[in-house]
């Protein structure tokens, strides 16, 4: 019964998935023939040499990893008060609504969130309109890095409150009280209790809101400017320019990150309270 | 523990937040109704214009049915594997059980370039040709986690007793499964199936890789937003695919309860 059950779906996974998964690291040591274009299934370690190499390249991995820091830390401050205020402060209907409130945005159309940046920060847009009604600007962030960043701490905000409520929700509240008898201030009982216990929740988060930036090559296309290159990015001009190889060595680059990534959670115990 | 004064700067931080997360979705909701070809704000007034425009035109009719058609399949997919591994998984033990929801999670925790490369590079490497079925394996190997994640939740939740009553009872296995635990899920298999058609129907990254010359939806919206073309028709369609996306999650959380349509939380759970 076990194996009639799970047979189909685990074909699946290990046949297409895990089968998919082995040929694009393969594919990131085969080469294309630079005359006719075509995948030539010779081994070369060039295309992982050609990015370790080349400064432009190392720029681009660097470039993204911050950008995708910076997004964690920003959307990880916004979401801490924020997912407090959910687990421990609101009613119950408020809760609710709280809740459903930030789930929302978070499945309306990706493209859209994307989009609705180039409508706020397009020359002619709110931001400039808002700004010359208090007398500022105007401050062109349309083709700017500072677009692409706001608009990714935006798109995976709700990626970091949820797990960072659904942790905060756990924590007992006789824990919080005993901090207290103890003499802890709302800082210290933030600091020594409550952040450690909300730790899983907050590595669950970043999990998300690093992997996703380290990913996107959307929407630095269609918000960034000449500047903004990122992983992604060169992952997909790769693939348009029918290099795949260079393209699937890129992408092992966020692999490479996001595993370490995950061992270095584990190190640190963040799993061991879920 | 909060002082009152702590209470404040929270609440206040929490419209803050609220207001930053639906204002940039509203106005592209308000744009789709502005009757001026560019676009700057204000907005000249009301028009239902570029709907109209959206609605007779061909591009994007095609478009959209090759999006619903994708949707249903790959949701169809979803529910038959995501609810045969919850099912396996719940009822019994065996090596390698968390390696399962794992594997499972993966899709969605891996950044979507190396998920739409990787499958782009297998179709390559087994000659299988770019066409909606490409499009649909694609999507629903990310969908059988949400369905998956549902039913699992939902199994977890259900009594043992429930079964053991049944069984009492004289019913056999299949009566069993039949009448006490296919009713006792129905409403996390529709959820699922909701919350995997809405994430199908919007997904972009991937399908950019597994498509070939057929536009999906968000496909033509992408296309159209890089050129910088046909904005004001983007803007209606985009509105609709804003509703296509929300309603069936609004009407999963209406079944299945607002839990269910965590996108991340359980799922980060079951794989850590």
């Amino acid at each position: 019964m076990a194996t009639l059950l799970l047979t189909p779906p685990l074909a699946w996974f290990v046949l297409i998935y895990l089968a998919s998964l082995v040929v694009l690291l393969i594919t990131a040591f085969w080469e294309t023939n630079s005359f006719t274009g075509n995948l030539v299934h010779t081994w070369t370690l060039s295309n992982l040499t050609e990015i370790v190499t080349t400064s432009a390249y190392l720029q681009v991995i660097v470039r993204t990893v911050g950008m995708a820091a910076a997004v964690t830390v920003v959307d990880l401050v916004i979401a801490i008060p924020f997912a407090y205020y959910l687990a421990r402060v609101a009613s119950r209907r408020t809760r609710t609504f709280l809740y459903v409130a930030t789930l929302l945005p978070l499945w309306a159309s990706y493209l859209a969130k994307v989009y609705a940046w180039q409508l706020v920060f397009t020359r002619d847009g709110v931001l400039n309109w808002s700004l010359a009604k208090v007398a500022l600007g105007p401050l062109n962030l349309i083709d700017t890095n500072w677009a692409v960043f706001i608009a990714f701490c935006y798109i995976w905000l709700p990626y970091m409150i949820i797990p960072v409520y659904a942790a905060l929700d756990r924590i007992p509240g006789s824990m919080i009280e005993a901090s207290q008898d103890l003499g802890g201030r709302t800082w210290r009982t933030t600091r020594s209790v409550l952040l450690p216990l909300a730790l899983p929740g907050i590595v669950a988060g970043s999990i998300f809101t690093f992997s996703l930036t380290l990913g996107d090559y959307i929407t630095p296309e269609l918000l960034g400017g000449t500047n903004s290159v990122f992983i992604g990015s060169v992952a997909y001009t790769s693939f348009l320019s029918n290099n795949v190889p260079l393209g699937a060595a890129m992408a092992l680059v966020p692999v490479v990150i996001m595993v370490g990534y995950l061992l270095g959670a584990r190190a640190i115990g963040a799993f061991e309270e879920l | 523990m909060e002082s009152p004064g702590l209470r404040l700067a929270l609440r206040i931080w929490v419209v803050l937040v609220l207001l930053f997360l639906f204002l940039p979705i509203a106005l592209i909701v308000l744009y789709a109704f502005d009757p001026a070809t560019i676009e700057s704000w204000p907005i000249q007034g009301l028009t239902l214009h570029w709907f109209s425009v959206a609605w007779h035109d061909q591009q994007v009719r095609t478009a959209f049915l090759l999006s619903v058609k994708v949707a249903l399949l790959a949701t169809g997919v979803a529910l038959v594997l995501g609810s045969a591994v919850a099912y396996a998984l719940y009822k019994f033990t065996f090596f390698g059980r968390d390696g399962i929801s794992f594997l499972l999670v993966l899709p969605i925790a891996l950044p979507g370039i190396i998920t739409g490369l990787a499958l782009n590079s297998f179709f390559t490497f087994t000659n299988i040709e770019l066409s909606l079925w490409t499009i649909v394996i694609g999507h629903a190997t990310f969908c059988i986690v949400m369905v998956f994640n549902n039913v699992i939740a939902r199994l977890r939740r259900m009594p043992r007793s429930l079964a053991e009553a049944s069984a009492d009872l004289g019913a056999r296995g299949w009566q069993t499964q039949l009448y006490i635990t296919l009713p006792s899920v129905a409403t996390a298999l529709i959820s699922g199936a909701l919350l995997a058609f809405a994430l199908s129907f919007d997904e972009v990254i991937v399908t950019v890789f597994t498509s070939g010359a057929q536009n999906t939806l968000p496909i033509w919206i992408f296309g159209a937003l890089r050129l910088g073309q046909q904005l004001p028709e983007v803007n209606a369609v985009v509105t609709i695919v804003i509703c296509l996306t929300i309603i069936p999650v609004l009407l999963a959380a209406r079944i299945a309860g607002a839990s269910s349509v965590a996108r991340t939380a359980r799922a980060t759970v079951t794989a850590a």
